[in-house]
């Protein structure tokens, strides 16, 4: 610093802070939030990352035998997804991006409609759960000015709801996300930005996004609160999360949640992550995997067992499977569909591109 | 019956709306206090509060995801975009999401929004003020995309535009906010979005036209009346969905087309009308059909605006071309 900036008063100072409740191999760090010890609660949630993890396998193993299209697994970041969603209401609205599987899963969106969005068909978005949640978003960050949107709008209703989206770090160098968290931050709206910071976007590394010290800080300079989070620690992902959404809908204003995680497989299947990092680094990072170390967290502190264990994962295939079956099951669109859901009502100008799909397949 | 501009025609639609709809709101860079930098939007915050009528932070991609989130969660929002210049920030919203939300969740969401923005030339503004880029927009499919040309009919369309469940970009002619005055009786009622409006019959020869050229157009039209050419003019007013069936019931009738718009002339939407002609009404036609339009330069600033834009000599040229081709 300059010998004469030193006597110009210092008129803001910024920290930020990060919260880890279990080390790797599971042992705890700090006090422990109280829903940590209810053993339903933390048993489903190791039942959703399984879930996830499951999921992503067999849907990679029907994408490599051609009965899927591009798909991107969330392998490494399942604690992210499951504790946020976990921290959510039904009422809440989820606006994700496309690696939130394990979200959307929580909130009882089925895995045969997921695997019909990734199999190339639009009715995987026309889901019976969550009603108002919205779909994957594929361009990256693009769905920011919709969860300020539609969280100024609980904020108009005066609804005790809160939105939340889900970003990877990539989309924290997006000018839309800026504009949405900024906005957001001047009308303290009831929104969650929870950063899935997994270190790479497809083969960019994180210190090529940006100089920042922290993702989290991001918030700072849009006047909320920024926190980072191990993002592996499904624990710390969920406790930062109940603050956050309690904030919202008690009329506090937004927050940032950065989760570092790390992306342990491919972008997508069409990637190939090995002609831009080591296998060196993903070993590494391996050792620090979410499932796993809840898994330790519950034998280690709740007694649980190698039967309790298998007893989910046999549960986990079987749902799996089931929903493989039901989904290549599924009857094919009829081409002229596509037409159906253009407009409320579709226009008499497109009739005649509709009557022509449907005479080229009769 | 009180005669009105056309900008306070907008904003008549727009008090109607927020009267008549709790879940409408307004809002864009300078709409609040300001009431908008052409008064569009002038006494709406005070009259319907802050909450419904706000300033937004200059921030375009903001505005157009605002605007589909909002309408997501069953609001209708009128979002406002300063000049047409600084839309593109905003078309990934409208390409990628308000134009698709339907679709892609096959009717679980939809997009009834609206978006406004001042549309053309011939106001001597700065550079980047004066963009007609109405055929990018009239390009995606899911829209729809509306240009008035007269008090009249802007504000019907415009609360058509608000009450149609899927989402509009509304397009105003800048040159014509207060250069037209028209009778707008405040009644509430909408006019229909999918329709093309004859607003001069005539037998020899069918001038289309949409905004602010709407009156140039209409002065050749009386000029040419006066050689003995009886000019039918069309304003097509909505240009996506567009109304087919009344420009090839023109064309039947007159055999001979002249269409005028003020953006550049190749890919824009005239090139679409010659196009539907050419396929579904060829064998009524006495003449080739001639497209009056801006150069394929970028728009001028100021000093040659005028040189740029079609002028009524120009369009006459056209008219009387058409008219002595056999």
């Amino acid at each position: 610093m300059e010998e004469n900036q030193k006597e110009l008063p210092v008129i803001a100072r910024f920290e930020v802070r990060r919260r880890a409740y279990l080390a790797p191999d599971g042992t705890i760090l700090r006090d422990l939030p109280d829903f940590a010890t209810d053993q339903n609660l933390v048993v489903a949630m190791y039942r959703g990352m399984a879930l996830a993890r499951a999921f992503d396998l067999k849907a990679v193993s029907l994408q490599r035998t051609g009965r899927l299209g591009t798909y991107a697994t969330s392998l490494g970041q399942e604690a992210v997804a499951v504790g946020i969603a976990s921290a959510m209401r039904p009422e809440d609205v989820l606006l994700p991006s496309y690696r939130d599987n394990a979200a959307l899963l929580w909130r009882g969106v089925t895995m045969d409609d997921i695997l019909l969005f990734w199999g190339g068909d639009e009715r995987g978005s026309r889901w019976s759960g969550p009603v108002d949640d919205f779909p994957f978003c594929i361009p990256v960050g693009s769905q920011a000015p919709h969860a300020a949107g539609v969280a100024y709008a609980f904020k108009y209703r005066k609804q005790a709801r809160a939105a939340v989206c889900i970003l990877g770090d990539g989309a924290t160098s997006k000018g839309d996300v800026w504009e949405a968290m900024n906005f957001a931050g001047v009308c303290r709206l009831p929104v969650l930005f929870l950063v899935n910071n997994n270190q790479w976007a497809i083969s960019v590394p994180l210190r090529l996004q940006t100089a920042s010290q922290t993702l989290a800080q991001k918030a700072i300079a849009a006047g909320f609160p920024g926190e980072q989070v191990d993002g592996n620690d499904v624990i710390a992902v969920r406790a930062a999360a109940d603050e956050a959404i309690a904030s919202a809908r008690a009329g506090e204003g937004p927050r940032l949640i950065e989760a570092v995680t790390y992306r342990l497989g491919d972008h997508t299947t069409a990637d190939d992550a090995s002609r831009y990092r080591s296998t060196e680094e993903v070993q590494q990072r391996w050792k620090e995997e979410p499932i796993a170390r809840l898994r330790n967290y519950l034998v280690s502190r709740m007694n649980w067992s190698k039967a309790d264990e298998e007893k989910i994962t046999t549960e986990c295939e079987q749902k799996v499977t089931a929903a493989i079956e039901h989904y290549l099951a599924t009857s094919p669109r009829l081409p002229e569909t596509m037409f159906d859901h253009l407009y409320a009502r579709l226009p008499s100008a497109y009739a005649g591109q509709r009557r022509e799909i449907e005479d080229l397949n009769a | 019956m009180p005669e009105v501009t056309l900008v306070d025609a907008i904003n008549l639609a727009l008090a109607r709306a927020l009267t008549d709809h709790p879940d409408v709101v307004v809002f864009g860079e300078d709409v609040g206090v300001n009431g908008g930098v052409f008064r569009a939007t002038a006494g709406l915050q005070q009259r319907f509060g802050a909450q419904r009528v706000f300033d937004a932070p200059l921030s375009e991609a903001l505005i157009g995801g605002l605007c589909v989130g909002m309408a997501a969660q069953g609001l209708k929002p009128v979002g406002e975009i300063q000049f047409m210049g600084f839309l593109y920030p905003c078309i990934d919203q409208l390409v990628n999401h308000a134009s698709r939300l339907r679709n892609r969740t096959q009717g679980r969401l939809s997009c009834p929004m609206v978006l406004r923005t001042p549309h053309g030339a011939g106001i001597r503004a700065p550079e980047h003020h004066s963009e007609a880029t109405e055929a990018m927009l009239a390009h995606i499919p899911g829209l729809r995309v509306v240009v008035p040309s007269a008090p009249e009919r802007a504000y019907g369309l415009l609360l058509a535009a608000i009450r149609d469940p899927d989402p509009v970009v509304f397009l105003e002619p800048t040159r014509i906010y207060r250069a037209v005055k028209g009778d707008v009786e405040d009644t509430g009622e909408g006019l229909p979005l999918d329709i093309a409006f004859v607003i001069r019959e005539g037998h020899d020869v069918t001038l289309i036209s949409w905004g602010a050229m709407v009156k140039d157009t209409l002065e050749a039209a009386d000029e040419v009346a006066a050689e003995g050419i009886d000019a039918e003019v069309i304003d097509l007013a909505t240009l996506k969905p567009y109304d087919e069936q009344t420009i090839l019931d023109s064309i039947a009738k007159t055999g001979r087309c002249v269409i005028v718009h003020e953006a550049a002339r190749t890919g824009g939407f005239g090139a679409e009308i010659a196009a539907l002609i050419a396929e579904r009404g060829l064998l009524s036609l006495l003449a080739p059909v001639i497209r009056v339009t801006g150069y394929d330069t970028v728009i001028p600033l100021p000093r040659l605006e005028r040189q740029y834009m079609p002028s009524v000599a120009r369009i006459v040229a056209a008219v009387r071309k058409t008219c002595k081709f056999s």
